[in-house]
């Protein structure tokens, strides 16, 4: 287990060194001279220029200034955002509980729609159901997610006036973030109402963030459960004599979970791609906005922090299912 | 009577030749339902996108003046001239949709060409030459795949200037460890088989086993993943173009004119629900085909 945990640390650290040398080069390759981005319009004399050119260290060859970079971003210091002037890493923090909330709810959604109804449609295969999740899944996987994110606006928030249209919370509540979840900050304020004001808040965007995750978790666990329902072993619980439920639930259910489970731990990626969607739509104050905003702004150095850091959890996360799938199952471990 | 025999002879002959890959494709492929559905769907775009010119019952840039935001025929205040209601500056929603296909079909044809060549490319090389080209091309399409494909598009399109053609190189870039992947996948499982070793053994040249001996046994995946990127690039284009990023106003692609009609979402519904509305049943058709074209060529998922 220590060696299969070791080559893939292998794999991982040089991908994160190859993603910190995108990010380095981000800044170095879009058009305009950094520091002149830096001092904005106004412009600053030659000298200035310089003197501000070698106090940033951009006289210095490429490969010194890359390792002093690699050496701030070890340390934790992602340089400052042009805009607000403060450290990238303090925004990316303030703002990244709104996104992993939003990302939460999305995925819980996807799991306890997408699980179930995978498994009744695998069960009662060829069925009108199986046949209508099928046709739905499919239609959910080809959904432009911010056009249906406007529909459910029109209907809900327009025609029938059931939930808001943006942001996280009515303006009428204020209360210090404690966690940064809303829906838990909500309870603890106390205060009445604010918590049933975030949750209807948070509906509309969890279903659109939840959309195309449900309709790939849907299908993966109906084929899984096909797949498992024609094994032997089935067949020898069925021949014992065991009860269809105790049969689908103990020992289908669970073998199947396998590559269900792999799906959802592999869905960081997606999901926040989801999000910067999702958030833009209904002017959720998260990680995803924050970067359209700064790509927008040219606030370069807020993209590159951002980009460095998102990279830096997918990898983090993609690493610990790949533990945990190796952990659960040997043959993973072995093949490595 | 000697002919005759030998005629009804052939005719046993010709019922036990084995169809040719053409017919045994389309076996397969017409045995979906739903993948013949959407192959008719994509047709009709295709043709919709073809002929635009004569289709479309309006130029997609014509402004009417005194007719912004007028509702769809069905609806109080509409007019045949106007099928699908006008937009808030007076265009023609139906012609400008109409239009937009070939942006989408352009679009996405261009993203797979450029990422399944690419891809193969470079899978091909990987797959052959093993050892350190191998591992920095796989680590390259770690460090892409590391990054969420919407925002890695986003980036590039930072680095190169909003526009339709930036897009289209930033798509492409974020498809392109897919293909690298499968591709050095298929050619490692294939360069160990015996038919590979015989032709390396009858002396064949490096470009040969590449490209004629090993490349056409690993294309099936290929097509498959292909056909699954198209539908993709269509969303990712509109994406983009939804985000400001891609195709620029007034250009009358179906993202970008979901862009501008973002705020009158609750004044004109029709003006935001069509746009959205052609992508989604172009992207439905195109995978549900793509399911179709899995069925036919997957040979671990063929009936036997």
């Amino acid at each position: 287990m220590i060696r299969f945990v070791l080559t893939r640390l292998g794999v991982l650290i040089p991908t994160f060194v190859g993603v910190t040398i995108v990010a380095f080069a981000l800044i170095r390759l879009v058009p305009g001279d950094p520091i002149e981005l830096l001092v904005g319009e106004r412009g600053i004399s030659e000298e200035r220029l310089a003197e501000l050119r070698t106090r940033f260290g951009f006289d210095r060859p490429l490969p010194v200034q890359y390792l002093s970079f690699l050496g701030n971003v070890l340390q934790g210091d992602l340089g400052q955002s042009l805009v607000t002037r403060k450290p990238v890493v303090d925004e990316f923090l303030t703002l990244f509980p709104a996104t992993l909330e939003l990302g939460l709810c999305g995925l819980l959604f996807a799991v306890f729609l997408g699980i179930p109804a995978g498994v009744v449609a695998a069960v009662n295969r060829g069925s009108a159901f199986d046949h209508l999740l099928m046709g739905t899944s499919l239609t959910g996987f080809s959904m432009p997610i911010f056009w249906w994110g406007l529909l459910l606006i029109i209907l809900f928030s327009g025609t029938l006036q059931w939930t808001p249209v943006s942001g996280r919370i009515d303006l009428l509540y204020f209360f210090p973030p404690v966690t940064g979840f809303m829906l838990i900050d909500s309870l603890l304020s106390g205060q009445e109402g604010a918590f049933t004001s975030a949750a209807r808040h948070l509906i509309l965007p969890t279903i659109v963030l939840g959309t195309i995750p449900l309709a790939v978790i849907a299908r993966q666990t109906r084929s899984a459960m096909l797949e498992v329902l024609g094994e032997d072993y089935i067949r020898t619980a069925r021949a014992k004599g065991l009860t269809p439920r105790r049969v689908i639930g103990l020992h289908a259910l669970r073998n199947a979970m396998i590559p269900v489970i792999t799906v959802i731990g592999l869905s960081a990626s997606t999901l926040f791609s989801g999000a910067i969607l999702t958030e833009t739509i209904f002017s959720w104050p998260g990680i995803g906005k924050w970067l359209i905003d700064s790509v927008a702004r040219r606030d370069y150095p807020s993209v590159q922090g951002g980009i460095l850091l998102i990279a830096s959890i997918v990898m983090l996360v993609n690493f610990g299912v790949d533990i945990l799938y190796g952990l659960i199952n040997p043959k993973i471990r072995r093949r490595t | 009577m000697a002919s005759e025999a030998k005629r009804a002879h052939d005719a046993e002959t010709a019922i036990k030749a084995p169809p040719g890959p053409l017919r045994e494709f389309w076996h397969y492929f017409s045995e979906n339902k739903g993948a013949v559905a959407g192959l008719l769907a994509v047709v009709i775009v295709l043709l919709a996108a073809l002929f635009a010119d004569v289709v479309a019952p309006h130029s997609p840039a014509q402004q009417y003046r005194d007719h912004f935001l007028e509702p769809p025929v069905w609806q109080e205040g509409g007019s045949w001239d106007f099928v699908l209601g006008t937009d808030a500056v007076g265009r023609d929603i139906l012609s400008r949709i109409i239009h937009g296909s070939r942006y989408s079909l352009f679009i996405a044809l261009i993203v797979v060409s450029l990422a399944l060549t690419s891809g193969i490319a470079l899978g091909l090389v990987a797959g052959f030459a093993r050892g350190w080209t191998e591992s920095m091309i796989m680590r390259a399409m770690d460090i892409l795949l590391a990054v969420p494909s919407l925002l890695l598009a986003i980036v590039i399109v930072a680095i190169l200037g909003p526009g339709l053609f930036n897009a289209v190189i930033a798509i492409a870039v974020t498809y392109l460890p897919q293909f690298t992947r499968l591709t050095r996948a298929s050619v490692i499982t294939e360069t160990s088989k015996d038919y590979v070793t015989a032709s390396r053994v009858t002396g064949a040249g490096l470009p040969r086993l590449m490209f004629l001996t090993v490349l056409p046994n690993c294309l099936a995946p290929l097509i498959v993943q292909a056909s699954l990127a198209f539908s993709n690039a269509i969303l990712d284009a509109a994406a983009l173009g939804f985000l400001g990023l891609g195709a620029q106003p007034p250009a009358p692609e179906w993202g970008t004119m979901l862009a501008d009609a973002r705020e009158f979402v609750l004044r004109a519904w029709w003006v935001v629900t069509f746009p959205g509305l052609a992508i989604l049943i172009t992207v439905l058709a195109l995978n549900l085909m793509g399911d179709g074209l899995r069925d036919a060529l997957d040979p671990k998922l063929k009936r036997s």
